[in-house]
C-alpha cells in the first residue's frame, strides 16, 4: 500500500483561512481607498504606501532580530494594520510621523503582546491615538477636499465637519447658523469633505461592509449595534434640541463612525467571540462615542471608544459565554 | 421550514458520490479477521479454539458482561489463529482469524429472505433475540443495542427516533439501505415499538435524501404511529443529542442520555439488523459499507462480511488510485485514518473513504486570531479555542469546569478554524487527561 498520512479527524477543512480573511478586508477597503485617491490625490497614495511599508518592515525586523521567531509578514495582518492606520491619518501628515505611528502600532500594540492574535488593543488605532495625542496639530488639520488634489505641501487645510460643529457650538452658534459651513449629507455620503483618508465616502465604506457581510468575515452584530446606538442617542438629543445637537444622520456619516463600525471595531482579534458579547461591546462603543462627541473635549470619539471597549473584551468573553448545550433548560427529566 | 438543531453546525461539501449506486455483494473473503471488541464496553470472550471448525453465524465470542455483545462467525470455515492484528485504530487488537471453507456453499449463497411482516415474538423474546444476535449501534458508536432497549421501568419513554441522517460527507450506506430495504426497516421500527410498549416513532432524514423521505412517507401512510421528519442539511445532525433537539425540540440535559427526555434513538442500519435478527434469526455478520473517493472510477456500496480486510474492498473498486494520501475508516469528519489496509471491517465501519493528496494534508497552524468561528459552530455550546488553550497549559480542572467532557468530537471546530489550529486533537487529548 502507498504511504499515507495518519492524523486524527476531521480530515477535511473549509476553504477559509486567516490569510484569506485579511485579504477580504483589504478588498473591502479598496472602494474607500479609490475615493481617497480621488479626493486627496497623491497624498493618499503616499501615506498609505508609507504606512504599509513601515508596518511590514517593523513586523519583519521585530520578528527576525528581536523575537527571533518565524517571519509571518505574508499573513496579511501587518499589511492590513498599515492600511487601516493610513485610513485614520490625514493625507498631508509628515512621513516620519507615519513611520512613528507604524512603529507604535506594530511594535507596541501588536508585537509586545505576543504578535498576531494576542494583542488586546487594535494596533492601527493605538498608532493613530498615539499620533493624535503626540501631534495634535498635524493630526487634526486636513487638506480640504478636491481643490488640493495632487498637492503634497502647502495644501489648504480645514477642519472636519465634526470639528466645525463642535467649535461652532462652543462659540455659541446654532446648528442652523452652522449649516452653511458643513457639507450636505449627500456630500458626506459620497465623500467630498475633509478628514482622514478612509473616513471620506460613507458609500464606499458601506459597499465594503456589504462585501464583508457576504463573505462572512464580519457578522452584522457589531456595525449595526454600534451605529444603532449612535443613531438612537444622538437622535434623542437632536429631537430635544435640534439647535444644539447635530442630527443622527450627520453623526453616522462623519468622523469615521462607519470606518470604525465596519472595519475597526469588527477586528477579529480585539472584539468578543460570542454574538452576545459583540452586542454588549458594540453598544458600549456607541455610548462612549456619543458621550465624547457631545460632551468631551475632542470632536471625534470613535477611536477612543473602540480602544476603551477593547480593554473590556477579555471580561466580556469571560462573562458572556455561549450557553452550553443541555444546561439551564427546563426539559423534564423522566 | 425544515427542522434542524439551532446552535452551531457546519456545511461541509457533501460529496455523496455513491447515492445512486445499488448495494452490491462483496465476494466472500478467503480469510476474515474478527476483532473481539467491536462495541463500546467489555470485549467479548472467545469461545472457539484454534483449528476448530465453525459454521456461518455461530457464536465465536460471547458477551462478557451487560455492556458487551456476542460476536458471530461471518463465514463457515476453520479458526486458524487467535492473534493480535492491527485494526483501523492502528493498534494491535485481539482477533479471531477464520479461513473460509471454500467448499461450503453457505459462504457463497445469497439468501433472499421473504418479507416477514407479522411480529410473532413477545417483547421479552425480541430483546433476547437482539442480545443473542450481537446487534450494536451501526451508526458508528457501536453501543450494544440491547442495553439501550433494556429501559428501567421508571423511565417514561414516549418516542423512538430512527436516525437516518447520515450527515457525514461521502457516506451513503444508510441512504442506500433506506431505499433498498425500506419495507424491512419499517417492520423493524414496529418490532421495536412493540418491544418497548410505545406508540410513536419518527424517522429523521436530511433533505438531501428526498427519495428516501418520499419512500418512507409512502410506506408509512397508514401507520399513525410512524412519522417521517425531513431535516435541513447540517452537520452534525446525526449526533444523538442534535437529532433529538432537531426532531422533538427536546434538549438532552448535560451528562444525560436521550433516555432521560423520553427518547430512544437507533440508526436505520441497526433497525435493519434488528429486523433480520428478530424475523429471520440472522445474527449481525455483515453490513453496508460505502467505498468512495473523488479519484475512484467506480465508487460503490457493498454488503461486506464483518472481518473482511479493507484491502479486499479497495481491490474490488480497482485498487488505490495514485495520489491517494489518506485512507479513512468512516467519513471525513469523524473517521479514522487507516495505517494498514489489512485492518478488518468491523460492525462500526460505515465507509472507506480515499482522500487524494490535494486535500489530505492539513494547513500549517498559525496563531489563533480569535475570530470566534469555533465557538459559533460548536453544537454543544463550548469554546474550543479555550479548551485547546487549557489543554496546552495542562489545566485539567479548569478544562473540566469549561465542560470539555461534553464535547461530542464532531470536529466542526477544526473544520472551520481559519488558522488551521488542531483544536479537536487537543480537546481529545484534554478529555483523556481531564478524566484522571
Amino acid at each position: 500500500m502507498p504511504t499515507t498520512i495518519i492524523s486524527a479527524s476531521p480530515h477535511v477543512h473549509s476553504s477559509r483561512t486567516s490569510k484569506r480573511l485579511m485579504y477580504d478586508v483589504l478588498i473591502a477597503l479598496s472602494p474607500a481607498f479609490l475615493v481617497s485617491i480621488y479626493v486627496f490625490g497623491i497624498g493618499a497614495l503616499l501615506v498609505t504606501a508609507v504606512a504599509v511599508a513601515s508596518c511590514i518592515f517593523f513586523e519583519f525586523v521585530i520578528q527576525k532580530y528581536l523575537l527571533k521567531t518565524a517571519i509571518t509578514i505574508t499573513d496579511g495582518s501587518a499589511l492590513l494594520t498599515g492600511v487601516l492606520l493610513a485610513f485614520n491619518l490625514p493625507s498631508n501628515l509628515p512621513i516620519w510621523m507615519i513611520i512613528v505611528g507604524s512603529l507604535v502600532a506594530i511594535g507596541i500594540a501588536k508585537s509586545s503582546f505576543g504578535g498576531l492574535g494576542f494583542n488586546i488593543f487594535n494596533p492601527a488605532l493605538v498608532g493613530r491615538v498615539f499620533l493624535l495625542i503626540s501631534f495634535p496639530v498635524q493630526m487634526t488639520s486636513w487638506p480640504t477636499a478636491i481643490e488640493n488634489q495632487g498637492k503634497l505641501v502647502d495644501a489648504v487645510t480645514g477642519a472636519t465637519p465634526l470639528g466645525i460643529v463642535k467649535e461652532g457650538l462652543q462659540m455659541g452658534e446654532t446648528m442652523t447658523s452652522l449649516a452653511s459651513q458643513i457639507p450636505s449629507n449627500m456630500d458626506l455620503l459620497l465623500g467630498i469633505t475633509g478628514g482622514s483618508l478612509g473616513e471620506m465616502s460613507a458609500l464606499a465604506l458601506l459597499l465594503g461592509g456589504i462585501y464583508l457581510l457576504i463573505r462572512k468575515v464580519i457578522s452584522w452584530h457589531i456595525p449595526i449595534m454600534m451605529l444603532g446606538t449612535i443613531t438612537l442617542m444622538t437622535g434623542i438629543f437632536w429631537l430635544v434640541n435640534p439647535d444644539l445637537y447635530a442630527s443622527p444622520m450627520f453623526h453616522i456619516l462623519t468622523g469615521g463612525a462607519l470606518l470604525g463600525a465596519i472595519y475597526m471595531a469588527t477586528d477579529l482579534v480585539t472584539s468578543p467571540m460570542t454574538r452576545k458579547g459583540m452586542v454588549i461591546f458594540a453598544v458600549g462603543i456607541g455610548v462612549i462615542t456619543v458621550v465624547i462627541r457631545l460632551f468631551g473635549a475632542y470632536p471625534e470619539g470613535v477611536s477612543f471608544a473602540i480602544l476603551i471597549m477593547n480593554a473590556f473584551v477579555p471580561l466580556i468573553n469571560t462573562y458572556f459565554k455561549p450557553r452550553r448545550f443541555g444546561s439551564k433548560i427546563k426539559t423534564k427529566i423522566v | 421550514m425544515l427542522k434542524t438543531f439551532p446552535k452551531g453546525g457546519i456545511h461541509p461539501e457533501e460529496n455523496k458520490l455513491t447515492s445512486t449506486k445499488e448495494i452490491k455483494k462483496l465476494p466472500t473473503p478467503k480469510i476474515v479477521y474478527v476483532p473481539i471488541s467491536q462495541h463500546i464496553g467489555i470485549p467479548s470472550e472467545i469461545i472457539v479454539a484454534k483449528k476448530e471448525k465453525v459454521q456461518i453465524g455461530q457464536v465465536i465470542a460471547k458477551s462478557a458482561g451487560f455492556v458487551s455483545s456476542n460476536i458471530h462467525a461471518p463465514v463457515a470455515g476453520t479458526v486458524t489463529k487467535l492473534d493480535k492484528i492491527i485494526d483501523s485504530s492502528g493498534y494491535k487488537k485481539q482477533c479471531i482469524v477464520i479461513k473460509t471453507d471454500e467448499k461450503d456453499p453457505s459462504n457463497y449463497e445469497d439468501i433472499v429472505y421473504p418479507l416477514k411482516t407479522e411480529i410473532i415474538l413477545s417483547p421479552k423474546e425480541i430483546l433476547q433475540r437482539i442480545t443473542d444476535s450481537g446487534i450494536v449501534g451501526l451508526g458508528g458508536a457501536t453501543f450494544p443495542s440491547h442495553v439501550k432497549l433494556n429501559v428501567n421501568k421508571d423511565k417514561k419513554i414516549d418516542h423512538l427516533l430512527i436516525n437516518g441522517v447520515e450527515c457525514e460527507p461521502y457516506l451513503t450506506a444508510d441512504h442506500r439501505l433506506m431505499l433498498e430495504r425500506a419495507k424491512e426497516i419499517v417492520i423493524g421500527v414496529k418490532i421495536l415499538l412493540h418491544a418497548l410498549h410505545i406508540e410513536k416513532a419518527i424517522i429523521g432524514i436530511e433533505n438531501n435524501k428526498k427519495n428516501a423521505i418520499q419512500n418512507f412517507k409512502k410506506l408509512t401512510k397508514n401507520d399513525k404511529g410512524i412519522q417521517v421528519a425531513s431535516l435541513a442539511v447540517k452537520y452534525p445532525q446525526g449526533g444523538e443529542k442534535q437529532l433529538v433537539r432537531a426532531v422533538l425540540k427536546r434538549e438532552v440535559p448535560k451528562n444525560r442520555l436521550p433516555l432521560d427526555v423520553g427518547v430512544i434513538v437507533h440508526n436505520v442500519g441497526t433497525i435493519y439488523a434488528i429486523y433480520q435478527a428478530v424475523q429471520h434469526n440472522k445474527p449481525l455478520i455483515e453490513r453496508v459499507v460505502t467505498v468512495t473517493g473523488k479519484k475512484l472510477e467506480d465508487p460503490s456500496n457493498y454488503w461486506v462480511k464483518i472481518g473482511t480486510p479493507i484491502q479486499n474492498l479497495l481491490d474490488e473498486v480497482g485498487g488505490i488510485p495514485e495520489n491517494t494520501s489518506k485512507i479513512l475508516n468512516g467519513g471525513p469528519m469523524m473517521g479514522k485514518a487507516v495505517k494498514d489496509t489489512h485492518a478488518p471491517v468491523t460492525k462500526a465501519t460505515s465507509g472507506i473513504v480515499l482522500i487524494a493528496d490535494d486535500e489530505a494534508s492539513r494547513g500549517k497552524a498559525i496563531n489563533c486570531i480569535r475570530c470566534g468561528e469555533c465557538v459559533y459552530v460548536c453544537p454543544m455550546g463550548l469554546e474550543p479555542h479555550l479548551l485547546m488553550n487549557l489543554t496546552e497549559k495542562h489545566l485539567w480542572e479548569r478544562a473540566k469546569s469549561e465542560d470539555i467532557m461534553t464535547c461530542i468530537e464532531c470536529g466542526s471546530c477544526s473544520y472551520v478554524c481559519p488558522s488551521h489550529r488542531p483544536l479537536l486533537d487537543y480537546i481529545l487529548f484534554g478529555k483523556k487527561l481531564s478524566k484522571n
